[in-house]
């Protein structure tokens, strides 16, 4: 193995294969179900998400299809709303937020010098969480019990009388579901980040993409309870007969709209937020400098965090709410432009002062820099409570945020994929394929939801099936249409390329593309235990700075070594001083076992078998008893 | 293992010598119990809109204002149960092990105690309303039930950290367990207060 032959000296060959031992998991069917590993996790998030999104793209593929021309028969009304709702939801909830915080989970603890999450059985739990809830949602389409209710599910079209059978049960249950995992996520992120960084990482050593998954943690922990607390009401007023929106017996039916966006804001900056960070990685690899303003992003990532709680209203500008709290919220939306637009000068000043080597992680940058700034302009036209009223619920809408969330969250995941394939696979990618992606994914993109813009201001309203002819929309759905094929042949190029680069690829170099952050510091994969010395970092661009290099070379200290046992240092929240190190988990099947308990709860939930929910919840139950009780050895 | 200089030197040893700052099991409890907090403020904020919205007469036509007399006797229970927990962890933290046992118990008599007043408390209330009787019902039986639920899993963690204490599974060095399920425990008695307050006093003001 190359990693112990090109150790340093201080760390020496013998503890290098004493780590190993304690880190290394063996190639059996139970090492696959019960490994913590942050790589692996990290990995299978990855792969999971992008089925998702597959499954998503070929949803919106057909809808695309059905809409080309006017009074087309491929889809009847019910499938097309059950496609559009699943098209939704999963975009954003089972692909946007789990792919980045895929790249979270292989990426966080390798920046920050750690040898694994703070809780990496939780970690994989989250996994097993998020799997179960993706194949819980995704098995209803078949069923024809798909949500057909939107991705936000307005109340009262998705109440038990107007739209009656299982659909709505799935898509409830199965976000309730689905946030035990990213909340579990979110707090891993927050103690790694906090607890686990390397000596010397001091708050402001740590890179931008860490600052940005930890803004992002808060926001879902802040931000997801109102969308878990709304779905349990409007799960009790379906099964139970509650009256939270039912207007009849005192209930209101925007307590749903309030709640939902309460969570729905904050959430297009939970999305947004990791691609930003991702952004703010590639950017200095391809400019071959660090990053300007390093302090004033950092500033900007958080006051976004902060400010995005304080917009909801801007979703609801046209249900009456009374004018005044319009007002404060049109100007809380326009406010929170201010700090996105720092972000962008810190990075187009950056590329002015750099050098640029074009290559294809930097195109997919410039592509996101290019349709994010045309998504952030119709945003800043919604913030005006006048145009937004004259454009609610029409395609001008969905244009938007298809410019915000595709030029801001898939570009940079795609300048992500490119950029740390190396890292994660060990294997260069064709660059002449990732080209070619890039362009038809730009012009495709660009041809999708460009005319969406117009047809949207010449009145087609969203979420209709099909259109009469004559209105004068004809031409614009099917320039959109023709540029969703273009899309999905660019975006078939990306696994094409993947598979390339993981069948015939070149072996990557440890460090291909002079990256600064902590991960290009070691081997491409990294080993099991991530480092054999754990850092000591002395700057924000360790692998640039010469004295964080020396800290691993020859004479490390033990401390930093830790090859006795399966441990990591844990060190002060804000300066990051040498607290003591702590021993880390072995594998285990409990995780997988305690997401199989929630999976039984939810399924018994959705079709009345409360027993059956009960037993699940018993499984669970006993799983954590033994997952928790304390060790036989002293801790 | 070495011996002699090595192993009073080496980082295990060196670090207990160190000032010990929070674990990453209690951050991650903070953590929790911030998104928890989230919950409750949402739900209990719901009320309020609930209510504002719902017209002038609250609760609603043909349901009388909560009585106060068993809701402050389950208050007088649950937040002073919180103190014979601080005094078992402070037991523990001098090894103290008949502290930990006592204070536990102490601790799961009053929330169990808690539990059965409040399954009193239903027993009466629901001869006069339930759920589906209105939205005041919703609220009042969600928001309580909902702690309650809180409540009983709070005294499953106590009961399990009771039964570890009573097989000595913690010791001077090795409470944290107890420090964080305490933690917890005290949220879900704090957080009585706020409901004391939305559901059973609010509706008199």
């Amino acid at each position: 193995m190359s990693t112990v032959a090109e150790l340093p000296a201080g760390a020496g060959p013998a503890p290098a294969e004493q780590l190993a031992a304690r880190w290394e998991e063996p190639r059996t069917v139970r090492a696959w179900f019960t490994t913590v590993d942050h790589k692996r996790i990290g990995r299978r998030y990855l792969v999971t998400a992008s089925v998702f999104f597959g499954l998503a793209g070929v949803s919106a593929i057909l809808l695309r299809t059905q809409l080309a021309g006017p009074e087309a028969g491929l889809l009847s009304p019910q499938e097309y709303n059950q496609l559009f709702s699943m098209h939704g939801t999963a975009m954003i909830f089972l692909f946007a937020t789990p792919m980045l915080f895929g790249f979270g989970n292989f990426l966080v603890p390798l920046m920050i010098g750690a040898r694994d999450m703070a809780f990496p059985r939780l970690n994989a739990f989250g996994y097993w969480v998020f799997l179960f809830a993706g194949v819980f949602m995704w098995a209803s389409l078949p069923a024809g019990a798909a949500p057909n209710g939107g991705w936000f599910a307005y109340v009262p079209l998705t109440d038990e009388v107007n739209s009656p059978g299982l659909h709505l049960d799935v898509y409830t249950l199965g976000l309730l579901f689905l946030g035990i995992s990213t909340t579990a996520g979110a707090i891993n992120f927050i103690v790694t980040a906090l607890k686990l960084r390397a000596p010397g990482m001091s708050l402001n050593r740590v890179p931008i993409f860490v600052w940005a998954i930890v803004a992002t943690s808060f926001m879902v922990l802040f931000a997801l309870p109102a969308l878990n607390l709304d779905n349990g009401l409007l799960f009790l007023d379906r099964r139970f007969g509650t009256h939270f929106f039912d207007p009849e017996a005192g209930g209101n039916v925007l307590l749903w709209q309030h709640l939902f966006w309460i969570f729905g804001h904050p959430d297009v900056y939970i999305i947004v937020m990791p691609a930003l960070g991702i952004v703010s990685a590639v950017l200095p690899a391809f400019c071959r400098r660090g990053l300007v303003a390093y302090p004033l992003v950092v500033l900007g990532v958080v006051s976004i965090s902060i400010i995005s709680f304080g917009v909801w209203a801007h979703h609801m500008f046209a249900t009456g709410l009374p004018q005044l709290s319009l007002s404060f919220f049109s100007a809380a939306s326009s406010i929170i432009t201010i700090p996105s637009g720092l972000q962008l000068f810190a990075w187009l000043t950056t590329m002015l002062l750099g050098r640029l080597v074009m290559r294809a992680p930097l195109l997919f940058v410039i592509g996101f820099i290019v349709t994010f700034v045309i998504g952030g302009f119709t945003g800043a036209m919604f913030a005006l409570t006048a145009f937004d009223q004259q454009v609610t619920d029409s395609y001008f809408v969905v244009a938007h945020f298809h410019y915000v969330l595709f030029g801001g969250a898939v570009f940079p995941i795609l300048a992500a994929v490119y950029f740390w394939l190396p890292k994660i696979t060990g294997r260069m990618f064709s660059e002449r394929l990732a080209r070619w992606a890039f362009w038809l994914i730009f012009i495709g993109m660009n041809v999708t939801f460009f005319p969406m813009h117009l047809s949207g201001l010449f009145g087609m309203p969203r979420r209709v099936y099909t259109y009469p002819e004559g209105l004068g929309w004809d031409p614009w759905n099917l320039l959109a249409t023709l540029g969703s094929y273009i899309l999905a042949v660019g975006l078939l190029l990306v696994v094409v390329g993947v598979v390339h680069a993981l069948r015939r690829g070149k072996p990557a170099a440890d460090d291909p593309w002079g990256g600064d952050t902590l991960e290009w510091a070691t081997t491409s994969p990294p080993a099991p235990y991530n480092f054999p010395v754990l850092p000591e970092v002395h700057s924000l661009h360790p692998v640039w700075d010469p004295r964080t290099a020396e800290s691993v070379a020859a004479g490390a200290p033990e401390a930093r070594t830790l090859a006795e046992g399966r441990q990591t240092i844990r060190t002060s929240e804000l300066d990051a001083r040498y607290e003591q190190p702590i021993e880390m988990p072995e594998s285990s099947l409990r995780p997988l076992v305690a997401a199989t308990g929630l999976l039984v709860v939810f399924g018994g939930l959705l079709f009345d078998w409360y027993w059956v929910a009960a037993g699940g919840g018993l499984l669970l139950a006993l799983t954590m008893v033994g997952w928790l009780w304390p060790p036989a050895e002293p801790t | 293992m070495r011996g002699g200089v090595a192993a009073v030197t080496e980082p295990a040893a060196l670090a207990t010598e160190l000032p010990a700052g929070r674990s990453t099991g209690w951050w991650g409890m903070a953590l929790f119990i911030a998104t928890e907090s989230t919950l409750f403020a949402a739900l209990l904020g719901s009320y309020f809109y609930l209510r504002f919205q719902a017209g002038p007469q609250w609760p609603p036509a043909g349901i009388r204002p909560p009585e106060l007399f068993l809701p402050l006797i389950m208050t007088a229970l649950l937040l002073p149960s919180s103190l014979p927990l601080l005094w078992a962890e402070r037991g523990i933290r001098r090894g103290q092990q008949w502290r930990l046992r006592a204070g536990l118990a102490a601790t799961i008599a009053l929330g169990a105690s808690f539990l059965s007043l409040q399954a009193m408390e239903y027993a009466s209330s629901l001869e006069e309303f339930t759920f589906t009787t209105d939205v005041y019902g919703s609220l009042y039986y969600v928001i309580t039930g909902f702690h309650g639920a809180h409540v009983t899993i709070g005294l499953l963690m106590l009961t399990w950290l009771l039964a570890a204490a009573l097989r000595g599974k913690f010791g001077v060095r090795r409470h944290e367990r107890v420090r964080i399920a305490a933690l917890y425990w005290h949220f879900v008695d704090l957080v009585w207060a706020a409901i004391l307050f939305t559901v059973y006093l609010s509706p008199r003001l």
